[in-house]
């Protein structure tokens, strides 16, 4: 019954013993990703980054301001001198907190009465907003407990009262935050794994022995091989968008043209890594075996599913090496805060550099020799 | 060796000398520390049809991809076409036409696809394209499968389209590895034919194969054993070599029954230099003058000899006894 076990257990052994670069990859990558991936799931956020702008400045509303900074979750990045520069940082999403302070709050406050402070929350990404709406409620409670523990009437409202308003995403659907990102992760994923096979199966079917030995120019194989690649990414980039705008019923409040433009330069950047990994692979296996590299920060470390703010140092900036970094912000932007051109375009450029690195090292590493 | 060199350059001061096409010199390729390819040397000329062999893993393959421009060299160097094999390979590789010893087309592509493919990458400009895959078409009479999957078919038409995508730009050098491997015996004809054809029409061959019939057909050969070239000439000039032909020895064959038996003892007889058995036969070299003593001393063994024959040696004879020698 149980014939040929021992046979088939010592042959499997052989196979991984003799594949040293898959057992590194078997053994090691797990580790790695673990330690860097364990970091990045935290959804306790921290650090949000938040702007201000203070047009009272004087002591009380500075002591206001150190409540907040003193909570630990937000992360003071930017002074604003007028509203129009805070919505212009909302939108490019620099910060995803606003707090208004109005000119005339230590007034106010010097004599019990009521102050309105805004807190523009960037509703974009719904954990964020969730926990910056939560806490900036909580901080102006206290204050405003603390103050009427001061007097002696109880007015009919809290005398310090925050007042949030969720921009951008004013429900907090989870779906309008997380579809976007998907789109940009699922595409990062489909078209990567497309591409390195692409040029893996040759070497695997040995058809690139007699592709080498004809006068095919290096950049003429790869941007061949790569462009016919890039009509299939875009019809896909095109159907996921269409689903999630009619299926899922995610609003697309910025423009569906420049969405395009910035995909095209998403698209070019990830097929570009997919002709990389390819130079290092020599079967599908591996090329799938270090994608995943590269797949795994696309999905915990680009600001999809955790916030980029909270991770640390080191972590953050392994995913802003990642393309799909970019493109989320730019997705997420477009979709959701309306941003324009330029509001996003360093995204692009980030994206669009990176694609032309990689597709230099990619030719420079694929000689048109064997072995 | 360099003897063998001189041997065919002198000849070719009497004959018509055509222009070399290969120089190879000292040319060697290690892989880690194992040397596949040793110091070989060898010219092969216009309209030469260039036999290589040896043994399996003897370095046929690796110095045929030197030569393309596919694999380095470790040292030695190499010209092709009059460009150098590693700094001008990308103008080598315009000059030449390579089959691999492996089927290496797209078998997810058409017989015309693939054609078409090999006419586009070489640059045929439009105008002559269509026109060219017709002629290569027409030279390996793959006509008929024309819109058949390339996967699908069988061995030997294959091989006809290998040929026709390493034929399609018109080089004026071919390297064929193994084009035969594995196919039919008539189909082999076929395709030796098929290179006689464009030979007489001035292409170059450089083509390896394990088969001595095809080794004869050969203007030239190279035999490479251990990745070291020992012997290097013409057909009729290697069955002259002295290691094959020894001064005072002649060669017969003998053709008599219980053939291991009479091997065994044939060996032991003094007058007998080396006995090589065949399928049916065995070639003897025996001092010039013994064949009486022979025929005497088979007699007193009680073996039955059916013919005895003077011939000249084979190419199998030649590689056996220099493969044996090499080994001393
Ligand atoms: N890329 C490589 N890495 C390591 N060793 C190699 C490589 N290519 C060839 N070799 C070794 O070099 C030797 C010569 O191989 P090669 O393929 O040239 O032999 P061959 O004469 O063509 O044999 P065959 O008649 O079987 O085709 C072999 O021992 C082979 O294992
Ligand atoms: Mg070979």
């Amino acid at each position: 019954m149980f014939q040929g076990f021992f046979a088939i257990v010592y042959k499997e052994t052989r196979h991984i013993v003799r594949d040293p670069r898959s057992l590194f990859l078997m053994l090691v990558i797990p580790s790695i990703e673990l330690t860097i991936f364990g970091f990045a799931v935290n959804l306790d956020i921290k650090n949000i980054k938040t702007g201000l702008l203070n047009q009272d400045k004087r002591v009380e509303s500075r002591n206001l301001v150190d409540q907040f900074v003193n909570s630990g979750y937000f992360d003071i990045v930017e002074i604003f001198n007028n509203e129009e520069e805070m919505a212009t940082a909302m939108r490019r999403g620099i910060v995803r907190v606003g707090i208004h302070i109005p000119p005339y709050y230590t007034d106010r406050v010097l004599k019990n009465e009521h102050v309105d402070i805004q807190i523009l929350i960037d509703g974009s990404d719904s954990t964020v907003a969730m926990q910056a709406l939560n806490v900036s409620n909580a901080i102006g409670l206290r204050a405003s407990i603390k103050m009427l523990s001061k007097t002696k009437s109880l007015p009919s409202q809290f005398p310090i009262d925050m007042r949030p308003r969720v921009l951008f995403n004013p429900d907090m659907r989870t779906a309008n935050f997380m579809i976007p990102g998907l789109c940009g992760v699922i595409l990062q994923v489909v078209i990567m794994l497309l591409t390195s096979f692409a040029i893996v199966r040759e070497k695997e079917q040995r058809t690139l022995e007699q592709l080498v030995v004809t006068p095919v120019s290096r950049f003429g194989l790869m941007l061949g091989k790569l462009v016919p690649f890039l009509g299939v990414g875009i019809c896909e980039t095109a159907s996921v968008l269409f689903l999630m705008r009619f299926l899922f019923q995610v609003p697309i409040a910025g423009s569906v043209l420049l969405l395009a433009f910035f995909a095209g330069i998403f698209l070019f950047t990830t097929l570009g890594m997919g002709l990389l990994v390819s130079t290092f692979a020599q079967n599908q296996i591996q090329a799938l075996q270090i994608s995943f590299l590269i797949l795994l920060p696309s999905f915990l470390l680009s600001g999809f599913m955790f916030p980029q703010e909270t991770m640390p140092k080191v972590i953050y900036w392994f995913g802003q090496m990642v393309p799909a970094t970019y493109f989320i912000r730019i997705l997420r932007g477009i979709i959701l805060r309306n941003a324009g051109f330029w509001d996003l375009w360093h995204n692009g450029a980030i994206l669009g550099a990176m694609g032309i690195i990689i597709l230099f090292v990619a030719s420079f590493r694929f000689h048109k020799t064997i072995g | 060796m360099s003897l063998n060199i001189l041997q065919v350059e002198n000849n070719h001061i009497f004959k018509q000398v055509h222009a070399p096409v290969i120089q190879v010199n000292e040319l060697t390729r290690k892989f880690g520390s194992y040397t596949a390819v040793d110091r070989v040397s060898l010219v092969v000329r216009e309209r030469d049809i260039f036999g290589f062999l040896g043994p399996n893993g003897s370095g046929k393959t690796t110095l045929i991809r030197m030569l393309c421009g596919i694999l380095r060299p470790t040292s030695g160097e190499a010209k092709v076409m009059g460009y150098d094999v590693v700094y001008e390979s990308e103008e080598v590789k315009k000059s030449i036409g390579y089959m691999s010893q492996q089927f290496s087309l797209y078998s997810d592509l058409t017989v015309l696809e693939n054609i078409n493919f090999y006419a586009r990458i070489y640059g045929i400009p439009r105008r002559q394209r269509k026109e060219r895959i017709d002629e290569v078409i027409n030279i390996v009479e793959i006509k008929p499968y024309l819109n058949q999957l390339s996967g699908s078919l069988s061995g030997g038409w294959k091989q006809r389209l290998a040929l026709a995508c390493a034929l399609v730009h018109n080089p004026k050098l071919l390297f064929l590895d193994e084009p035969t491997a594995g196919i039919d015996p008539v189909a082999r004809r076929d395709l030796w034919n098929l290179l006689f054809d464009l030979s007489a029409r001035g292409t170059t061959f450089f083509v390896t194969t394990h088969y001595m019939d095809e080794a004869e057909r050969c203007s030239h050969l190279g035999y490479i054993y251990f990745s070291k070239l020992i012997a290097y000439g013409s057909p009729e000039e290697l069955k002259k070599m002295p290691q094959v032909m020894p001064e005072g020895y002649v060669r017969y064959e003998l053709r008599i029954d219980r053939l291991t038996e009479a091997m065994r003892e044939l060996l032991k007889m003094p007058f007998v230099k080396d006995a090589t058995m065949f399928s049916d036969v065995i070639h003897i070299h025996i001092q010039q003058g013994s064949e009486e003593e022979l025929q005497h001393s088979i007699a007193k063994k009680g073996f039955f000899v059916e013919s005895l024959r003077l011939v000249p040696p084979t190419l199998e004879d030649v590689f056996v006894t220099l493969t044996r020698s090499f080994g001393k």
